[in-house]
C-alpha cells in the first residue's frame, strides 16, 4: 500500500505529463467504448426493424430477398402472389391477422407501398413498439397518403399536401401518373427503420393508378365504381393466433401447391442478413481498440522517459530500504493508476457523450442508445485494458529493475 | 583471541571487488569500525569510495572476503535479506539532492520507517512524526513552516540536514555520510557537522564519514585513508 502511495505521489509530481496520459487513455476508452454501445444498439435496433411479425410470405425466391424487398424496400420481388392465395392464407383458423405489401412505384425517390390500415394496428419495430402517428390517421379514403418521418422532412411535406405517385422507382419517372392526386392524411413518428422513407397509400390505390394502362391509354370515368380489388400482391406479413403454430403455417406455405411461396421467419432471416452487414462494425471495433493500444503506448513512452531523470529517485529510496522489487511494483502502480484512471475518465466521457447525443441520434437516425450500465461484456474489455495497461507497465518496470541493480546507491543526476 | 568488548559496527576481511573484466578496484586485507566510533574515511574520487559503500550498502557483493556488520555476515544473505538489513541497520547521507522531490519534509524523513518495521519499532513511544520533528528540531530545523514547504525549496544546507534527519531515524546502528557537506559553504559545513556528531553521539550511531576534504578530519576519532587500507603488494605493482 505505501508503494501505491508513493507511485500517486510521484505522479502527482508529473501532473502535466499524467494528466495528458490519462486523457488519451481516456479518449481512446470512450472511443471503444462507444462503439461497442453502437453496435450492440445497432444490432438490436437492425433485429429489430421488424418485430411482432411471425412470418413474411412471397413469392418463392430466397430468405434474404425476400426480406430485403418487403421489409428495407431494397431490390424487386421476381414474381407476386396471387389475391386468391393471400385470401386463401389470411383467412386460415391459425393466423390472426395479415398485412398485404403491394410495392413497385415510387414518389420523388421514395418506395410506394400499397397496404390497408391492418399495417398500423399490427406493424411492430424496436421490440413491440407499434407505428405512431406525429399527426393525422390513417387510410379512410382511396387516395389518402400517410408518409414515414423522413419523407415528410426531407419533402416538406404537411398534412393536406398533394403527391403525385409515379409509376416505376426513378427519381423523376418516365411516365408520370399525374391524373392520380393524393392528399397527404398522415405522418408517422420516426421509427429509425424504413419505414421511414416509405410512401403509404390504400392498397386499391395501386389498382387504380395502374388500372387499363396497358394500352398506353386511360379509361376515362370515376375509377372508385370499379373493382379495385388487386390481382396480385407483393408480398404479406402475418401474425398467428399461436406462436407454436408458426412453424407448422411455415411448412404449409412452402408446400403449398396452387403457386410457388415462400414463407420466411423475419427473425432468422434478420440475423443472417446482419451477418452480412454486421462485418462492417467489427472492423470499427478493430480499430477502437487499436486506438487504445495508441494511447497505452503513449503511456508507455510517458513513463519510459521519465524514468532517466528518476534513477536518483530509485536509489534514494533503495539507500532507505526499498528493494528492486520495490522499484518494480513502484513503477508497475504508476502504470496501474494511468491505465485505470483513463479507463475510469473514458468511462465517464462515453456516458457524457452519449448522454449529450442521445436525443439527437434518436431524432435523426431513430437510433435508440438506452443509457444501460456497463455490460458483462463492456466490463471484461475495460478490465483487459487496465490489465494490458499494467503488462506494458512490466516494460518500464523492468528497466528500472535494471537500473537499479546496476546503480545501487549510486546517485545519478 | 582476545575477545572484543563490543561488536565492531563494520567488520571486512580480504575484500576484494572487480567490475566484470576490469582490474581489481579493491582489495582490502581489513578495515574495522568501532561500534560508537566515529570514522573519517578519505580517498579521491574514482579510488573506489562509491564502490566500498555499494559493499557495505549490501547492494554489490564481493568477489571475495566477507563484510560482517554489527555481528552479521553481509555476503552470506541474500540479495532481499540485504536489502532488509540495509533497512533496518544502516543510514545514508549522499552528497547532494538526497530527496525525493514529490514527497514533503516529514514524508522524507519518515520515508526509512516505511520500507523497515525494526526502524519503525525502535522509535520511542512509536510517534514516527514526532521522532522527525524531535531530529528535525535537532538538526536546527525546529520551525513548523519547514514542514509546510516543497523539499525543492529549501536551500542546500537545508535539504542536507533533512537527509541527515532522514538516516538518523529509527537509531540505525551505522550512519554512512558519502560526501554530505562538498556542497555546502565553510559556515554550514562546520554547523552541519557538529549537529551531526552530536546526534550521532546521542544515539550511540557508528559514523563512516567518506571525504576528500582532509581539513574535517580533526573533528574524528580517527582518520583512514582509502590508499592505505589497499593491500600494500597491490598498491606496489
Amino acid at each position: 500500500m505505501s508503494t501505491f502511495a508513493l507511485a500517486w505521489r510521484s505522479l502527482g509530481n508529473r501532473r502535466g505529463t499524467a494528466l495528458l496520459t490519462i486523457a488519451a487513455i481516456a479518449v481512446s476508452v470512450a472511443l471503444l467504448l462507444g462503439v461497442q454501445k453502437m453496435r450492440t444498439a445497432a444490432r438490436e435496433s437492425f433485429a429489430n426493424t421488424v418485430s411482432g411479425v411471425d412470418l413474411i410470405v412471397g413469392a418463392r425466391s430466397g430468405q434474404l430477398n425476400l426480406l430485403l424487398y418487403s421489409v428495407f424496400r431494397v431490390g424487386d420481388a421476381t414474381a407476386n402472389v396471387s389475391w386468391s392465395s393471400y385470401q386463401k392464407i389470411a383467412h386460415h383458423p391459425d393466423v390472426e391477422w395479415t398485412i398485404p405489401i403491394s410495392l413497385g412505384d415510387s414518389h420523388r425517390g421514395f418506395r410506394v407501398l400499397g397496404t390497408n390500415n391492418d399495417y398500423y394496428a399490427h406493424y411492430r419495430h424496436a421490440g413491440g413498439r407499434a407505428l405512431g402517428f406525429a399527426a393525422g390517421r390513417g387510410f379512410e379514403d382511396l387516395y389518402d397518403v400517410v408518409l414515414g418521418a423522413d419523407v415528410a422532412r426531407e419533402l416538406g411535406y404537411q398534412l393536406g399536401s398533394r403527391v403525385i405517385v409515379a409509376h416505376g422507382l426513378g427519381d423523376v419517372s418516365f411516365t408520370l401518373h399525374k391524373d392520380q392526386p393524393f392528399r397527404v392524411v398522415g405522418i408517422l413518428a420516426p421509427t429509425g427503420t424504413p419505414v421511414d422513407r416509405t410512401v403509404h397509400v390504400p392498397l386499391e390505390a395501386i389498382t387504380a393508378i395502374h388500372l387499363d394502362w396497358q394500352g398506353g391509354t386511360r379509361a376515362i370515368g370515376d375509377v372508385r365504381n370499379r373493382d379495385l380489388t388487386p390481382d396480385a400482391i407483393t408480398a404479406f406479413m402475418v401474425g398467428m393466433r399461436s406462436k407454436v403454430m408458426t412453424f407448422t403455417m411455415q411448412r404449409a406455405i412452402n408446400e403449398y401447391r396452387g403457386e410457388p411461396l415462400l414463407a420466411i421467419l423475419p427473425g432468422v432471416a434478420l440475423t443472417q442478413l446482419w451477418g452480412l452487414v454486421g462485418i462492417a462494425d467489427t472492423a470499427l471495433m478493430v480499430i477502437a481498440a487499436f486506438v487504445v493500444f495508441a494511447g497505452l503506448l503513449g503511456m508507455l513512452t510517458a513513463i519510459l522517459t521519465s524514468l532517466n531523470e528518476r534513477r536518483r529517485e530509485m536509489a534514494i529510496l533503495r539507500s532507505v530500504g526499498a528493494r528492486p522489487r520495490h522499484v518494480f511494483t513502484l513503477l508497475i502502480a504508476e502504470a496501474g493508476i494511468l491505465a485505470a484512471s483513463g479507463v475510469l475518465a473514458g468511462i465517464a466521457l462515453c456516458y457524457g457523450l452519449l448522454i449529450a447525443a442521445a436525443p439527437l441520434l434518436e431524432r435523426r437516425y431513430g437510433l435508440v442508445l438506452p443509457l444501460t450500465g456497463l455490460a458483462p461484456g463492456d466490463i471484461a474489455l475495460l478490465a483487459a485494458i487496465v490489465f494490458a495497461g499494467l503488462a506494458m507497465g512490466s516494460i518500464p518496470a523492468w528497466r528500472a529493475y535494471r537500473n537499479t541493480l546496476s546503480d545501487g546507491l549510486t546517485l545519478r543526476i | 583471541m582476545t575477545p572484543a568488548p563490543l561488536t565492531p559496527a563494520i567488520h571486512a576481511r580480504d575484500l576484494v571487488f572487480a567490475w566484470p573484466g576490469k582490474p581489481r578496484l579493491l582489495d582490502i586485507p581489513e578495515f574495522r569500525l568501532e561500534a560508537g566510533e566515529r570514522v573519517f574515511l578519505r580517498g579521491p574520487s574514482g579510488s573506489g569510495k562509491s564502490t566500498l559503500l555499494g559493499l557495505l550498502g549490501g547492494v554489490l557483493t564481493p568477489r571475495a572476503g566477507s563484510i560482517t556488520l554489527a555481528g552479521t555476515d553481509l555476503t552470506a544473505l541474500g540479495a532481499g535479506a540485504r536489502d532488509r538489513f540495509r533497512g533496518d541497520h544502516l543510514g545514508f547521507i549522499f552528497q547532494m539532492f538526497n530527496l525525493i522531490p514529490y514527497l514533503g519534509v516529514l514524508e522524507n524523513v519518515t520515508l526509512p520507517a516505511r520500507f523497515s518495521a525494526a526502524r519503525a519499532a525502535r522509535i520511542p513511544g512509536g510517534d514516527v512524526v514526532a521522532e522527525a520533528r524531535r531530529l528535525l528540531a535537532a538538526l536546527g530545523l525546529g520551525e513548523r513552516d519547514i514542514e509546510s514547504r516543497p523539499v525543492t525549496e529549501l536551500s542546500m544546507g537545508q535539504q542536507q540536514r533533512v537527509a541527515a534527519a532522514r538516516a538518523l531515524l529509527g537509531r540505525p546502528t551505522i550512519l554512512i555520510a558519502d560526501e554530505p557537506t562538498s556542497a555546502l559553504d565553510t559556515d554550514a559545513r562546520g554547523d552541519f557537522l557538529e549537529l551531526l556528531m552530536r546526534e550521532c553521539r546521542a544515539q550511540s550511531a557508528s559514523l563512516l564519514f567518506v571525504s576528500h576534504d582532509v581539513a574535517l578530519g580533526s573533528l574524528f576519532d580517527r582518520v583512514v585513508s582509502l590508499a592505505d587500507l589497499r593491500r600494500p603488494t597491490e598498491a606496489a605493482a
